[in-house]
C-alpha cells in the first residue's frame, strides 16, 4: 500500500498554493532536524553511548511536525515510546534530548528517564512514556485542566496503532467527547506494532473509524504528508478551541526502521519498505517545493548543514556532559515542597 | 465537645478544603447527586455543583490517568474510585504513571493527585468488594498511603493530602463510616510519617491502623484486667512508616505486636518485624508477633467471613502468646 500526495489533493484538504514558502521551509527543516537527530542517535546507540532502548520514528516525522504547526505553544502535548520527533517538533532542546539519551546530568530529565521518558515542564510537554496506552488517558486529563481553567490550550496524544487497542484510548474517548474536551487524539498508524501487523490487530478497517462510536470525527490523513497532517491538524485545533470537543486523526504511516535498534524485522519484506519509502515526508516535500521553485540546491545545502551542525553540537554537548551525581538518585520521588498550614 | 462520624469528618475536611482552593475538584461515578456509594461526600456535589464534583462514565483507567494529566497541568483532583477493588482497572495509572512521574521527569512537575477509596471486609461484601491492597501501594515509590482509623485523623490527614504535592493513596475503611469521634472546632492538618500512641502501656506495644485500631484498643481494654498493660500505636500512614515511634515503644515495652485487616502474608506486618528485628532486636524479650486476615479469598458467608477477618481476639491470643516468656 502506498498513498501518494495525490489522494490529499483529490480529498481537496489543502492547496499547495495555500502555503507560504517560508512556513513550507519551516516544515522541511523541522522534519530534517528530526531526521539527522534520529541517525546520529542511532550511531551512537550502535555505538554503545546510548543508555536504554531507542525507538525511532525515521519515516514518521511529518506527522508530528505536522501536527506542532497547527498548535498553539502553549498547548500540552503526550506521546508514547517512539517519541523523539514528537519532542523536537513541540520545541525542546535537542542537545538536553541527546544528553538524556546518553543518561547524562544535563539531559532533560537529568539522565532519569531515557529515550522513553522525557518531559519538559516548561513547555508543556507532559512527557513520551513507556507504557503503551498511558499518553492517550493524561493527555484526556491536560483537555479536562484547560476546560476547568477556560484556557485556550488543546491537548494532544500521541500514540500508535498497538496503543489504539488499549482500554484507554476507548475510556478516554468516549470521556473526552462527552466532556467536549478540547483533545485531539493523533494515532501514528505505521501499520505495525512490534511485529503485529494493524490488519491482524484491530477489527476496524480504519481506526479512525472508531471515532463514530464515540460521536467525534474521524479524519484520516496522509502521514508521509505533512500538508495533509498540518491541514486535519488546524481543523482539529479548531474545534477543540470552539468548545466543539475532541477529534481523532489516524495517520497512515510507516517506521522505516525496525521497532527498535537490533529488529531483525523478518515481519516485512524488503519490497514493502522500499514502496512506502519512495513516499520519504521529506523528500517529497524538498521535491514539491523545487518542482515550484520555491527552493533550489543551494538553498537546499544551506538548510542541510545549518541543521547537521545544530546536531553534532547536541552530540559533543552530550558526549562532553557530566555523569549525573549518585548522591542525587533518591531525590524527586516525592515533590520536596512541603505542606502548607501543617 | 464536637462529635462527627468518620464519613462527615471527611466530607468537612473536602469542603473546606475546596473553599480555599478553586484547583481542587472531585471526579468518580454517581458522586455529584448520591455523593458517593459510601454516601461519603453527601451535599458536596449540591454545594459545589457539577464543574467542581464530576461524575465520570466507570472508566477507571481514564478516572485516574486522567487526574495525573489534570494535577500535573495544576489542579488537585481527589479521584473516588469507591471501592478498593476496583483500582485494578488503573494499576498502571497508579503505579507505572502517577508514583512515577515526579521521579522520572526529575523533578519538573507535582503530581498532587489524591485517590480514594474504601478498603476492608463489611458485612458480606465478598470476594471482590472487601479487599485491602495497602501492601501493594506502600511497596510502589512514589506513593504515599494513609490510612486514618479515626474522624480527627480521616480530616487532618485529608487536609495535609490536600495542601500537599505529591500523591496519596487515601484509604478508608468501610466499617468506620459511621465511626464517631471528637473533631476540633479549628483548622488543622495532620502531618503523614508520625504515628500515634493512642493507648499508653508498659508491657506490649501493639502497631497498627485503620479498623484493627479500634479493635486492638478492645483487646487491650480487656488485657488491662488481665494484668497486662499494652501501648497501642496508630500508624495513621503507612508511607511513609513511622518506625521510629514503633522501636521508642519497643524499648521500653520489650514486645511487638502488629495489626492489620490486609493479609498477613505479605502484608504491611512483615515489613514492621523485620525492620524493628533490624533495628532493635537486642530489646526484644519475645519474638514479634503478626496479626492479619488468613490468606484466602474472602467469602460471602458471615461466618465464613469471620473465619478470615482477625478481631480483638486475635489481637488478645497474640499479646498473650508474647506475654507467655514473662509469666514464667
Ligand atoms: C502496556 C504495554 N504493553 C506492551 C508493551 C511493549 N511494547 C512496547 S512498544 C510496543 C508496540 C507498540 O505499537 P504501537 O502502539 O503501534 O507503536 P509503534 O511501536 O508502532 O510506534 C509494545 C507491544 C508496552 N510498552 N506497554
Amino acid at each position: 500500500m502506498s498513498i501518494s500526495s495525490q489522494d490529499a489533493r483529490q480529498e481537496g484538504r489543502y492547496s499547495f498554493d495555500s502555503f507560504d514558502s517560508q512556513l513550507l521551509k519551516r516544515f522541511l527543516k523541522e522534519m530534517l532536524r528530526i531526521r539527522v537527530f534520529e541517525q546520529r542517535a542511532e550511531e551512537l546507540t550502535l555505538s554503545g553511548k546510548v543508555v536504554g532502548g531507542v525507538h525511532l520514528a525515521i519515516g514518521q516525522e511529518a506527522v508530528a511536525v505536522g501536527v506542532m504547526m497547527a498548535l498553539k505553544e502553549e498547548d500540552y502535548v503526550t506521546g508514547p515510546h517512539r517519541g523523539h520527533h514528537i519532542l523536537i517538533a513541540k520545541g525542546l532542546e535537542t542537545s538536553k534530548l541527546m544528553a538524556e539519551l546518553l543518561g547524562k546530568e544535563t539531559g532533560i530529565v537529568g539522565g532519569r528517564g531515557g529515550s522513553m521518558h522525557m518531559a519538559d515542564a516548561s513547555k508543556g510537554m507532559l512527557g513520551v512514556n513507556g507504557i503503551v496506552g498511558a499518553s492517550i488517558v493524561i493527555a484526556t486529563g491536560a483537555a479536562f485542566t484547560a476546560q476547568y481553567l477556560i484556557r485556550d490550550q488543546a491537548a494532544v496524544a500521541f500514540f500508535g496503532d498497538g496503543g489504539a487497542n488499549k482500554g484507554q484510548f476507548h475510556e478516554s474517548l468516549n470521556m473526552a467527547s462527552i466532556f467536549k474536551l478540547p483533545a485531539i487524539y493523533v494515532c501514528e498508524n505505521n501499520q505495525y506494532a512490534v511485529e503485529t501487523s494493524v490488519e491482524y490487530s484491530t477489527a476496524a478497517e480504519h481506526i479512525a473509524d472508531r471515532g463514530a462510536g464515540y460521536r467525534m470525527p474521524g479524519v484520516i490523513v496522509d502521514g508521509l504528508d505533512v500538508l495533509d497532517v498540518y491541514s486535519a491538524a488546524k481543523e482539529a485545533r479548531l474545534r477543540a478551541g470552539s468548545g466543539e470537543g475532541p477529534t481523532l486523526i489516524e495517520a497512515k504511516t510507516y517506521r522505516f526502521k525496525g521497532h527498535s535498534i537490533g529488529d531483525l524485522e523478518n515481519y516485512r519484506t524488503r519490497e514493502e519498505v522500499q514502496e512506502w519509502m519512495k513516499n520519504d515526508p521529506i523528500i517529497r516535500l524538498k521535491l514539491s517545493m523545487e518542482e515550484l521553485g520555491l527552493l533550489d540546491e543551494n538553498g537546499w545545502n544551506a538548510m542541510k548543514t545549518e541543521v547537521e551542525q545544530e546536531i553534532e553540537a547536541a552530540v559533543q554537548f552530550a558526549v562532553n556532559s557530566p555523569e549525573p551525581n549518585v548522591e542525587t538518585v533518591m531525590d524527586h520521588n516525592f515533590s520536596a515542597e512541603v505542606t502548607e498550614h501543617a | 465537645m464536637r462529635e462527627l462520624t468518620y464519613a462527615s469528618a471527611y466530607a468537612e475536611a473536602i469542603r473546606e478544603e475546596m473553599e480555599r482552593d478553586p484547583n481542587i475538584f472531585v471526579l468518580g461515578t454517581d458522586i455529584r447527586i448520591r455523593g458517593g456509594h459510601f454516601g461519603q461526600l453527601k451535599d458536596i456535589g449540591k454545594t459545589f455543583g457539577h464543574k467542581r464534583v464530576v461524575d465520570t462514565p466507570i472508566s477507571e483507567a481514564a478516572m485516574v490517568g486522567m487526574s495525573l494529566g489534570a494535577a500535573l497541568t495544576g489542579l488537585r483532583p481527589i479521584c473516588d474510585l469507591n471501592f478498593e477493588d476496583f483500582y485494578l482497572g488503573a494499576m498502571d495509572e497508579v503505579v507505572n504513571q502517577i508514583a512515577k512521574v515526579q521521579y522520572k521527569f526529575n523533578g519538573q512537575f507535582k503530581c498532587p493527585v489524591i485517590i480514594r477509596a474504601s478498603s476492608g471486609a463489611a458485612r458480606s461484601t465478598g470476594p471482590q468488594h472487601s479487599q485491602s491492597f495497602e501492601a501493594w501501594f506502600a511497596h510502589t515509590p512514589g506513593l504515599y498511603v494513609a490510612m486514618p482509623s479515626t474522624p480527627e485523623d480521616i480530616k487532618g490527614l485529608m487536609k495535609t493530602a490536600l495542601r500537599g504535592s505529591n500523591p496519596v493513596i487515601f484509604s478508608t475503611h468501610k466499617m468506620l463510616s459511621s465511626l464517631k469521634g471528637h473533631v476540633p472546632e479549628h483548622d488543622y492538618a495532620i502531618p503523614f510519617g508520625q504515628a500515634k500512641i493512642v493507648k499508653p502501656g508498659s508491657d506490649v506495644t501493639i502497631a497498627t491502623y485503620s479498623i484493627m485500631v479500634s479493635k486492638s484498643l478492645q483487646a487491650a481494654a480487656v488485657l488491662e484486667k488481665q494484668g497486662i498493660s499494652a501501648e497501642v500505636i496508630d500508624l495513621r500512614t503507612i508511607a511513609p512508616l513511622d518506625l521510629d515511634r514503633i522501636a521508642q515503644s519497643v524499648r521500653k515495652t520489650k514486645r511487638l505486636v502488629i495489626a492489620h485487616e490486609a493479609y498477613r502474608h505479605g502484608g504491611i506486618g512483615a515489613e514492621i518485624a523485620a525492620s524493628i528485628g533490624e533495628t532493635v532486636f537486642d530489646y526484644l524479650d519475645a519474638p514479634i508477633m503478626r496479626v492479619g486476615s488468613k490468606h484466602s479469598v474472602m467469602p460471602v458467608s458471615p461466618i465464613l467471613q469471620d473465619a478470615i477477618t482477625p478481631n480483638q481476639n486475635d489481637v488478645i491470643a497474640a499479646v498473650n502468646s508474647v506475654m507467655e516468656g514473662v509469666k514464667v
